[in-house]
């Protein structure tokens, strides 16, 4: 039933959407901008911790500062991605306990694209800025021999990641279709996630590095092919190739999160609850 | 069901022996959860003709709003079969939602932080309404809705009456052939109820748009609908012009007259009873069906009578008859078996 229409329908809705939502928030720059700012520093914060530790120590867990600085550039810029296009649909609990998801359902426009789209929130770019800032720092003050295999794994690193962020918005959105006081629990993926990649997996027990490579395969946002690309060994003995693997994971996450979101969708229209 | 192929022709609306069951999971323990079926709609059968206006009533929790929920596509039924405009809802929710508006009394399909204008704005992209019809359907809206001020208030600061005609403008942009409203006046003053009664029976009569509403207002099934639906525990129980639900449901009038000066309930026999008196004023209960005048004729010869008025019956009371009734013939019925 036009299947092959519904995902540009998505995006063109999507699009509509969130153009308005840039619209009205461009309509008062200053306050945007100050907004922006705050987020910066508040975001900033976070990495300023980092550099504290690095006061008192030379390497964590093994890794020097670039490196780390590296890690967490990768999962900050690719969770802002995420965080940015679709962090709104971690609101869905709330549309399902007041009922506003039927407005929603009786538009001619996919659900999840509208729940995306949902009050986009420009200001989430603080993140994404953030993030890149303390991966050109990296970038720079690494002693790496880019070879053009491990440069070109870096755009490659942050789509694939910013997918693999995305989907667990979307898992966790569907999951509150069932659990409507959920967005605590998806805060803890994604947000916990994010700030857990800032680390090196060395620092970490192998119960949780196993954990999140094989459940919830958040290593592969940066841990598994940033050590392709600092030539570290890799977490848990993995083999080489799978430095490469992310844009499978990446599919693979998205294939999973989109049968949940349907999944959850079809619970709520027999339900209704 | 031979005739079924001619009934879909001319049918805009086709609902037959639809229902839907909810499983309600209701925690009893720490981990123990007991599991209770319920039918919000129990094998409901009806038609719309394009073009008509049906009210459609009962109390909380009878099943309105699911009904309305499977009519667009939101919820999926349990069983039955389902056609709007030939569509089956809950299959092509978004090839339907071109072709219908809804309203929601209680929620509002606009976005709640923008200006009125921008969600009008959006849905003008986002339904490919054209653009020489969407500015004439717009200007339309907001003139006989009286909208061009608010247009550019955010929609959370607007009155509940002023959203509603927001709501109900928004439904209409992309000029749908069917326009569902569910509770449309709840809480809007006399004045807003008005209002959008004027504009729906203008929208039905001009533009010959199919309404379906659901309400607990009995106004707005009087002044609107020439046929109204009852729906109880989830089963149709009336199906018919509003005067005939006045007869099943045998509904009273209330004569209300005051009288000189304080007196014992007034005797007129059977054609009505006293049902309160307070001071010189006395609640007289008679059949709707019935004549006012002569009862008047009567009270006025035998008593000193100063003022008169008639109340119409409510809709809550009538139907709570209705339901009594049910009520009470479920109950003389279930014991015969055992003594035959």
């Amino acid at each position: 039933m036009g299947e092959g229409g519904r995902p540009a329908e998505g995006l063109r809705a999507y699009r509509l959407i969130a153009g308005m939502w840039i619209r009205s928030t461009l309509a008062y720059r200053v306050s945007f901008a100050l907004t922006v700012v705050g987020g910066l520093l508040v975001t900033g914060l976070d990495f300023v911790a980092i550099l504290l530790m690095f006061s008192q120590v030379d390497v964590l867990g093994g890794y020097t500062l670039p490196e780390v600085a590296f890690l967490y550039g990768l999962s900050a810029t690719s969770f802002g991605l995420a965080d940015l296009s679709i962090g709104s649909a971690g609101r869905l609990g709330s549309r399902v306990r007041d009922g506003t998801l039927d407005t929603l359902l009786v538009r001619p426009a996919p659900v999840l694209a509208q729940v995306a789209a949902d009050r986009f929130a420009l200001r989430r770019v603080a993140r994404l800025i953030q993030g890149t800032l303390v991966l050109g720092y990296a970038w720079v003050a690494l002693d790496v021999d880019w070879t053009p295999v491990k440069a070109a794994l870096v755009p490659v690193m942050l789509v694939c990641g910013g997918l693999i962020f995305a989907a667990v918005f979307v898992a966790g959105a569907a999951f509150q279709f069932v659990a409507q006081d959920a967005s605590e629990v998806q805060a803890a993926f994604t947000y916990g996630g994010q700030t857990l990649l800032q680390y090196p997996p060395t620092v970490f027990g192998t119960e949780l590095v196993r954990g999140v490579t094989f459940v919830l395969p958040l290593a592969f946002v940066n841990w598994v092919p940033a050590a392709y690309v600092l030539g570290r060994p890799y977490p848990l003995g993995l083999p080489e190739w799978v430095a490469f693997a992310p844009p499978l994971v990446a599919v693979a996450c998205c294939a999973v999160a989109g049968a949940a979101w349907r999944a959850g969708l079809r619970t709520y229209r027999s339900t209704g609850s | 069901m031979s005739e079924g192929a001619t009934v879909s022709e001319s049918a805009f609306i086709e609902v037959d022996r639809v229902e839907k069951v909810f499983d309600v999971r209701r925690r009893t323990g720490f981990l123990r959860r007991e599991l209770r079926r319920v039918r919000a709609v129990d094998a409901i059968s009806f038609t719309v003709a394009r073009g008509e206006m049906v009210g459609y009533i009962g109390p909380n929790g009878a099943g309105k709003s699911t009904t309305i929920k499977m009519l667009t596509g939101i919820l999926t039924p349990s069983g039955g079969r389902l056609r709007v405009a030939g569509i089956d809802p809950s299959r092509e929710r978004t090839r339907l939602a071109h072709r219908i508006g809804v309203v929601f009394g209680q929620r509002t399909t606009l976005w709640w932080d923008l200006p009125l204008i921008d969600s009008y704005r959006l849905m003008h992209r986002m339904y490919r309404i054209p653009d020489g019809r969407y500015r004439e359907n717009l200007d339309r809206l907001v003139e006989l809705l009286d909208l061009s001020a608010l247009l550019d208030v955010p929609v959370r600061q607007l009155s509940l009456g002023q959203r509603m005609r927001g709501d109900i403008a928004a439904a209409l942009l992309h000029d749908p052939e069917v326009l569902y409203l569910d509770e449309p006046t709840i809480g809007l003053d006399v004045v807003s109820k008005a209002r959008v009664r004027e504009f729906l029976r203008e929208l039905n009569t001009e533009r010959g748009t199919t309404v379906l509403l659901t309400t607990h207002d009995l106004q707005d099934i009087e002044q609107l609908c020439s046929r109204v639906m009852v729906i109880d525990h989830g089963r149709l129980v009336y199906d018919g012009a509003l005067a005939g639900l006045h007869e099943a449901g045998e509904s009273e009038r209330t004569l209300v007259v005051d009288l000189e000066r304080e007196l014992p309930p007034v005797e007129v026999g059977e054609a009505a009873r006293v049902v309160k008196v307070d001071g010189p004023r006395q609640w007289l209960a008679f059949p709707a069906s019935e004549s006012a005048a002569p009862l008047v004729a009567r009270i006025a010869a035998e008593y000193p009578l100063v003022d008169l008025s008639v109340r119409e019956p409510d809709i809550e009371a009538v139907i709570a008859r209705m339901y009594q009734d049910r009520e009470t013939a479920r109950e003389t019925v279930v014991p015969a078996p055992g003594n035959s």
